[in-house]
């Protein structure tokens, strides 16, 4: 039976960035699928965008991946379907396309657009689409002038015809992200918009590689069972025709793929499991197996799935104001008790100057920060990090508040320390605003 | 009384300002005993001021897996939030502590 292998190089945008270079040179892979979006992500790229519409808003590592790799890329014959365009596909395709020119190689890159409807926002809401954030159930006019970026998770067909026009690789900005691994399924199967089953099993495998390392032994409970975490092995699904498939990783790396691994990256981030609505199909992921094949394999067989919602998820971002969090060390006799003073001393101080936050917080980490009172206390705390933080709307206050951690190592308890990164940096505060919108309206395209 | 750690793997993220617990029990045996005891009023209370909304619990009977959503849990949603396990990597770790009355 027709198989393909597809990889996962990048969970994020941040991940290890030898990751996609192993699995180009050792995966004997097909294609290789990398994300480099968070819902913050987009926000990010959109003001990049905005200070310079030529050149920002896209994952400039992508580039330096495909420079240093192109060679291997072609020979080893590899696709790649990575959401590395961000809010600005353009630019970053004429990057790759100075790569190519340079490397005398003839890169075939497609854009696959209509993600972005930042533009088209108010027009939208004028044609009476709410927009209403699904989690609060809050009516978007309360955010209206104070959005950084929208965007639709698009379904996976419109990047399996950028497959079929023949790219080589395909910049998408926001699809869903088990899409990534569906896309080319979609084209090397042949498979119909009605084929659920087989759409579902290509996104249960999609999610279970999404997040790179972490199917393979990555943030894994029995951490300690795993040999050669220094050359973790990124994961590779194995999919057949009939949709059934492998999770593995390349020979000779560290890690390990168990039904364990598998299950709790199958549990990672995932609501009523009945329901896992993507943008392809519903699927049930109470209705498949597990079984481990061989060493380091996993195959799953049985995913049911069925008719998808006629809404897409649209990802908004705004601005909601500024924060700030800084740290101070506090060692030796009585630290926690001195912690507790350092802090008492930095809130009465903004008191004194009439400063009134819209949020605060207070962690003693190294004291049951994380767990609070399921965490045992220690006989002993012989030091503790003073975790203190603010937010506000106005941005002079949360300045104010950055200045009043150093004062304490020469005005406050003694054996203070940790100091040197300087003040802590206020940062804009950028919140995520999840809606849905008909699928109707949304129009997408492939750019050759 | 058995520790959650030597019968179960978890994995914990974000949704939202919400949490999901997701828990994997090495056996059917020990998933069918704990389901009666896992309850999601049980771990509405295990988890004490760390939720402070409810708790939905899903079953994955294939998997020998529950999955635990707890509501409001982040003080805010990943980037609003000031605490720092703003993304509720920690909570997976949180339950292995949990000890539950079920025998071999």
């Amino acid at each position: 039976m027709k198989n393909i292998r597809v990889a996962n190089g990048q969970g994020f945008w941040g991940d290890c960035i030898e990751a996609p270079a192993k699995l180009i040179k050792y995966g004997k892979i097909d294609y290789l699928t990398l994300d480099y979006l968070a819902e913050v992500t987009m926000s990010i790229m959109q003001r990049q965008k905005k200070k310079d519409p030529e050149n920002g808003g896209y994952a400039t590592d992508f580039v330096a991946l495909v420079d240093s790799n192109i060679n291997e890329i072609i020979n080893n014959n590899i696709k790649i379907i990575a959401n590395a365009g961000g809010v600005n596909p353009y630019a970053c395709k004429r990057e790759l396309m100075k790569i190519s020119k340079k490397h005398n190689i003839d890169l075939k890159i497609a854009i696959v657009e209509g993600d972005d409807i930042y533009n088209d926002l108010h027009n939208l809401i004028k044609d009476n689409h709410k927009f209403k954030n699904i989690d609060t159930n809050e009516n978007i006019s309360s955010i209206l002038n104070k959005i950084y970026s929208a965007n639709v998770y698009i379904d996976s067909f419109s990047v399996a015809k950028a497959l079929s026009l023949g790219a080589d690789i395909v910049l998408c900005g926001r699809i869903s992200d088990p899409g990534l691994v569906v896309a080319p399924c979609i084209y090397e199967f042949g498979w119909e918009k009605d084929n659920f089953n087989m759409l579902a099993s290509a996104t249960v495998a999609g999610h279970i590689i999404e997040c790179g390392a972490q199917c393979t032994g990555g943030n894994f409970t029995k951490w300690k069972d795993l040999k050669d975490m220094d050359n973790i092995g990124y994961p590779i699904a194995q999919i057949r025709e009939d949709g059934t498939f492998d999770i593995t990783k390349p020979e000779n790396t560290g890690g390990l793929v168990n039904k364990f691994t598998v299950s709790e990256q199958i549990l990672y981030e995932l609501g009523d499991p009945k329901k896992y609505i993507s943008p392809d199909v519903c699927v049930d992921f109470t209705s498949f197996n597990l079984e481990e094949t061989s060493k380091d394999v996993v195959t799953v067989t049985g995913v049911k799935g069925d008719m998808p919602t006629d809404t897409y998820k649209v990802s908004i971002s705004y601005f909601d104001g500024f924060k700030s969090s800084g740290q101070l060390t506090i060692s030796g006799p009585d630290a926690l008790l001195k912690a507790k003073k350092s802090a008492e001393i930095i809130w009465k101080k903004l008191e004194n100057i009439g400063l009134v936050f819209d949020k605060t917080s207070t962690e003693f980490l190294g004291l049951s920060s994380c767990h609070k009172s399921i965490a045992k206390t220690p006989n002993i705390i012989n030091e503790v990090v003073l975790r203190i933080g603010v937010k506000s709307q106005n941005k002079n206050i949360v300045e104010r508040f950055t200045k009043e951690l150093a004062p304490l190592i020469t005005a406050g308890p003694p054996g203070i320390t940790g100091f040197a990164g300087g003040r802590p940096k206020v940062k804009e505060v950028v919140a995520y605003w999840p809606a849905l919108i008909d699928k109707k309206v949304i129009q997408t395209k492939v750019i050759l | 009384m058995k520790k959650l750690s030597d019968i179960a793997y978890a994995r914990s993220g974000d949704k939202g300002a919400n949490v999901n617990v997701g828990v994997v029990f090495i056996s059917k045996d020990y998933y069918d005993k704990a389901i009666s005891k896992l309850t999601s009023s049980f771990v509405k209370s295990y988890f004490g001021t760390m939720v402070k909304g409810d708790v939905i619990r899903y079953e994955l009977p294939n998997l020998n897996a529950l999955n635990f959503m707890l509501y409001d849990s982040l003080e805010g949603g990943g980037s609003e939030t000031l605490i720092n396990d703003a993304q509720g990597k920690t909570f997976g770790q949180a339950i292995l502590m949990m000890e539950i009355d079920i025998d071999d």
